[in-house]
């Protein structure tokens, strides 16, 4: 591992054990680990029913009726609700709200729910949803943007009145960003070498291994209580309460463990249902999809298809780009705006390029429904310009590591929108330390004497080849992602820090409604309280509605944010302590009066070190109780024609090198090993960083060589099964090495850089450009499938 | 119909069973034992790995009429499970060794010494955790932890066998368990440090 640097000004709080910048360990580690972590799937509930979910066969179709008495009368079942049930808001989304909760006479996706069944036993539920006798109609299809916006296409949403249909040159667009800055033509005049690319990237899944689940709870009051697994509590409540009918306060959320996310649980998916059901009941209704279901339950990474235009001189520096990057957003909009606006602002990548036209959308089809993944509208533009760095490097005989360092954006750097980064990039250095990292040995399957190991070669233990026909090969990549919610988004996070003596001890308690998803915010929550406050002992609340909103854990955003609002509400408990400690003991010693306060080891401390008092006798007989919301500094809508904003409030920079070896004959991979350097500002927990980037170089290696959900012309899903849509295995992976990087961005919270997202997006085009190298194949499309290598 | 089995070293009866039920679903929803996880239910994922009879196995890929008689261990009972193999001649071992040191042990002959102690995790004080639930924890191999149950369950049988996995080893028998948070690496760790830290205790053995 490389030399890691930490800025000296962030150790405050350094008497406290298990703080700011420990690899504490996480504080629901014992119950992960023995099973008895409460995930949404486990939720049970006395009398209670489970539900399900009939969904539609056909891509584009009208219901022409819908026969649910045959279901009705099957024992054990006790309720099947439609559209015709639904009496108050029937639709909901993120941003538009264009989705039904259950179709309403059109469907315009395989797999859209169109009515639920409640039993007394999930296959009971099951089979009487399969008597439900519905009578399509089918429509024509939307399937690209030459279907949907040819002369006659069929308007998806044809009565749509979110805030970007008067500007969207077509009503099957959900959103269009252009950025235009600079002169191209006349740097284009200029360039010594030209290239133009055209790159496709597939339908990528989350593939979170907990399926959605949740158990709604009917209250007495009418209300409900919901046990849910979600990326934010809020943004569900806010679209669940008007379809019940009920004031927000009667829809009372608790957050029940959730296994994975990546994006795929920012939407609803059986949220509303379970509710709908458990009033309609008046039972308790679990509801969990099955892996099958899962497919059809949430939204996906967007396919796009990219083109880009690079010019350069001869000396390797960049003239101009143009691209246009076209995203399939499916039949809802879900979060496609805000990846529109991610794909174009980022379309440029870390690189200064001052003569730019960028044209980014997303389409409205009758594909599946597109929407959050990790890495947000950046991953599809890194893989195509990353490629088309590779190429101008190659057009230059130049180093490709080397020429992506001429063009490499630092501090003050001006992206394509106008907006000047203001704090590190250190995008150069990256690439610079994942380059110097030691090359893994050649042929590491050679066993001494007994031929090779197969294990580590292209195609494993199916015997494949003994090392004939293998080839390695090298690549590189860097990529820029934003971190936090942008455009001008109130991104705000809200914390309740409770400081009070239990049992003798100053326990903080930590309560926020942050999603925990896996990515251990509890844990860092817990670091931040016992930094800000002194304390060892932190109990973090479980995460619910009771408490204001946290945003969503998505966006690399959580420890930026709430963690930002842990901190600053611990600052404000922090003052409370000493006004109590000035009052009771000021008189005592002047340096309550003059000094600077800390608190650190359980005592009240001057910042000479002096101890004052212990927390305890402070806080004698008192409770000092705190909420507070927190907010990062404000960002900009992008001008609608030119694309000009401050966007952004974080940009987070990661390198990777791709080690691979290829099976030239059948097509097959291995990738050998996947390098990352990144910066992080300041690591809050050491252990979780490199997690963070090992799982997500990981799905950046599914990306380039095995995922993709595959829909038919018919648009319909052909492979929603871990059967077929193939997640990396262990024996898929590499070797990880990390080397992470410190520089703090003043701005931010302990200079914190958001992790989790940076690395997903340079992952896929560093395994791209390595088997580029070692077959000599142009590969523009994502994910690389054997037939790709071999032609055949 | 009913079916009777074992369960964790305990005796159990289930009723009203129908045909088509797994048993997984007779685990998670009627005896009260969710830490079987349902990710895939078609044997694909391996976070609802079981014992039965010793044998790992897909509990969502066997028909709950089939443990009729049997003996199944899940994640539940892994720490007992442990510690009878421990009674029965082993130490668990469950501390001793340091990540670092465990990400320098290779397999074979060179064990690492007794090392310095793990971090104290300032969690789950009190709970006896077999060695390689305590690995997981400290190489940070748990995230949102949905796999975890399965890979515990094939882990320890791996180091039950092979006491000295190599990495290839670690590689091939936890490759039907599907991990999507970690990438692998931390799970990796934490075999190495659970097999180093049995290494430890044994080496006093002559094992």
């Amino acid at each position: 591992m490389g030399v890691v640097r930490t800025p000296t000004n962030l150790t405050q709080g350094s008497g406290t054990r298990g703080g700011v910048g420990e690899s504490t360990l996480r504080p629901d580690g014992t119950l992960k680990v023995t099973g008895e972590f409460a995930y949404a799937s486990d939720m049970w509930h006395d009398d209670m029913l489970w539900g399900f979910t009939l969904r539609s066969p056909h891509a584009h179709a009208r219901i022409l009726s819908i026969d649910t008495a045959q279901a009705l009368r099957t024992p054990g079942v006790h309720a099947v609700m439609t559209h015709d049930d639904l009496r108050f808001e029937t639709r909901y989304g993120l941003e538009y709200q264009d989705t039904p909760v259950l179709a309403d006479a059109v469907v315009r996706h395989h797999g859209e729910p169109v009515a639920l069944v409640a039993a007394d036993h999930p296959e009971t539920a099951r089979r009487a949803a399969a008597k439900i006798k519905v009578d399509y109609e089918p429509l024509p299809l939307v399937i690209d943007e030459e279907t949907a916006t040819a002369p006659d296409a069929p308007l998806l949403h044809p009565h749509r009145d979110d805030h970007h249909k008067d500007h969207v040159p077509h009503p099957n667009i959900v959103h269009r960003q252009p950025i235009v800055r600079g002169d191209v033509e006349a740097a284009k005049a200029r360039a010594d070498v030209i290239v133009t690319g055209e790159y496709e990237v597939g339908m990528q899944d989350q593939a979170f291994l907990g399926p959605e689940s949740g158990l709604a709870v009917p209250a007495e009051d009418g209300g409900v209580d919901l046990y849910i697994a979600t990326q934010w509590l809020h943004a569900d409540l806010r679209q669940i309460a008007p379809v019940l009918g009920l004031p927000e306060e009667k829809v009372r959320m608790t957050l029940s463990g959730v296994g994975g996310a990546f994006g795929g649980r920012e939407d609803l998916s059986m949220q509303v249902h379970a509710c709908l059901l458990a009033l309609h009941t008046g039972k308790p209704v679990k509801i969990v999809y099955n892996r099958f279901e899962s497919f059809f339950g949430h939204v996906h990474r967007h396919p796009a298809k990219l083109h880009y235009e690079h010019g350069a001189t001869r000396d390797g520096r960049i003239t101009h780009m143009k691209c246009r990057i076209v995203l399939d957003g499916g039949a809802y909009a879900s979060s496609s705006p805000a990846v529109v606006g991610n794909a174009s602002s980022l379309s440029v990548g870390p690189y200064v390029i001052d003569n730019v036209e960028i044209e980014a959308l997303a389409l409205y089809t009758n594909n599946p429904p597109c929407g959050a993944m990790r890495g947000f509208g950046a991953v599809q533009a890194c893989f195509a310009y990353e490629a088309q760095m590779d190429r101008l490097a190659a057009e230059l005989d130049m180093d490709p590591v080397g020429f992506r360092q001429i063009n490499a954006m630092s501090q003050g750097a001006v992206m394509p929108t106008g907006q000047v980064v203001d704090s590190p990039a250190p995008v150069a250095e990256l690439l610079r330390r994942v380059k110097a990292m030691p090359m893994p040995p050649e042929r590491q399957w050679l066993c001494a004497g007994s031929g090779a190991d197969v294990r580590a070669l292209p195609g494993g233990l199916s015997n494949t080849t003994h090392g004939e026909g293998v080839v390695r090969g090298v690549g590189y990549a860097v990529g820029i992602k934003n971190v936090g919610f942008s455009e001008g988004f109130d991104d705000y996070s809200t914390a309740r820090v409770r400081l009070e003596v239990i049992n003798g001890e100053p326990v903080a308690v930590v309560h926020t409604a942050m999603a925990e998803v896996g990515q251990g915010g509890v844990t860092v929550h817990a670091q931040i309280a016992r930094t800000e406050l002194g304390v060892t002992q932190v109990t973090i609340h479980p995460a619910d509605t009771q408490v204001g909103s946290a945003g969503s854990t998505s966006a690399s955003r959580q420890t930026y944010v709430t963690g930002g609002a842990v901190k600053h509400t611990c600052e404000a408990v922090r003052e409370r302590v000493l006004e109590l400690g000035r009052a009771k003991f000021g008189s005592y010693h002047p340096a309550w009066a003059t000094a600077e306060l800390l608190l650190e080891g359980g005592k009240v401390v001057t910042d000479a070190g002096e101890v004052l008092t212990g927390l305890v006798d402070v806080l004698e007989g008192e409770c000092v109780d705190v909420e507070r919301e927190w907010r990062h500094r404000p960002t900009q809508a992008f001008d609608l024609v030119t694309g000009q904003g401050d966007g952004h409030v974080q940009y987070s920079f990661a390198a990777h090198r791709a080690v691979v070896e290829v099976d030239t004959e059948l097509g097959l991979v291995k990738v050998v090993e996947l390098a990352c350097a990144q910066d992080v500002g300041k690591q809050l927990n050491p252990l979780s960083v490199v997690g963070q980037i090992q799982g997500a170089t990981t799905q950046g290696l599914g990306l380039a060589v095995m995922e993709e959900i595959v829909v038919s012309e018919e648009a319909k899903v052909r492979n929603p099964s871990f059967t077929d849509y193939l997640i990396p295995t262990i024996l898929d992976t590499p070797t990880i090495p990390v080397d992470v990087l410190e520089l703090a961005d003043e701005h931010a919270p302990y200079g914190l850089r958001g992790v989790g997202e940076a690395p997903t997006l340079s992952s896929t085009p560093a395994v791209v450009a390595a088997i580029r190298a070692a077959t000599g194949l142009p590969l523009g499309r994502v994910p690389v499938r054997p037939e790709h290598l071999t032609g055949t | 119909m009913r079916v009777t089995f074992t369960v964790n070293g305990r005796r159990q009866e289930a009723d009203d069973v129908w045909e088509g039920e797994s048993l997984l679903y007779l685990l998670r929803e009627r005896l009260g034992l969710p830490g079987s996880k349902n990710a895939c239910e078609q044997g694909e994922c391996g976070s609802c790995t079981v014992r039965l009879d010793g044998a790992p196995v897909c509990a969502c890929l066997v028909a709950a009429g089939q443990v009729e008689g049997r003996e199944v261990v899940t994640v539940e009972g892994l720490a007992d499970h442990s510690r009878e193999r421990s009674e029965g001649g082993r130490t668990t071992g469950a501390r001793g060794t340091s990540l670092d040191e465990a990400r320098t042990w290779q397999a074979g002959p060179t064990g690492v010494g007794p090392g310095s102690h793990a971090a104290d995790s300032l969690t789950g004080g009190g709970t006896e955790l077999s060695p390689i639930q305590q690995a997981f924890i400290d190489a940070g191999a748990v995230q949102c932890g949905f796999c975890t149950p399965g890979l515990l369950v094939t882990a320890d049988e791996l180091l039950e066998r092979n006491a000295s996995p190599s990495d290839a080893d670690i590689r091939e028998a936890l490759s039907g368990n599907l991990c999507r948070c970690t990438g692998y690496e931390t799970i990796l760790d934490a075999v190495r440090l659970a097999a180093a830290r049995g290494g430890t205790a044994k080496a006093g053995e002559g094992a």
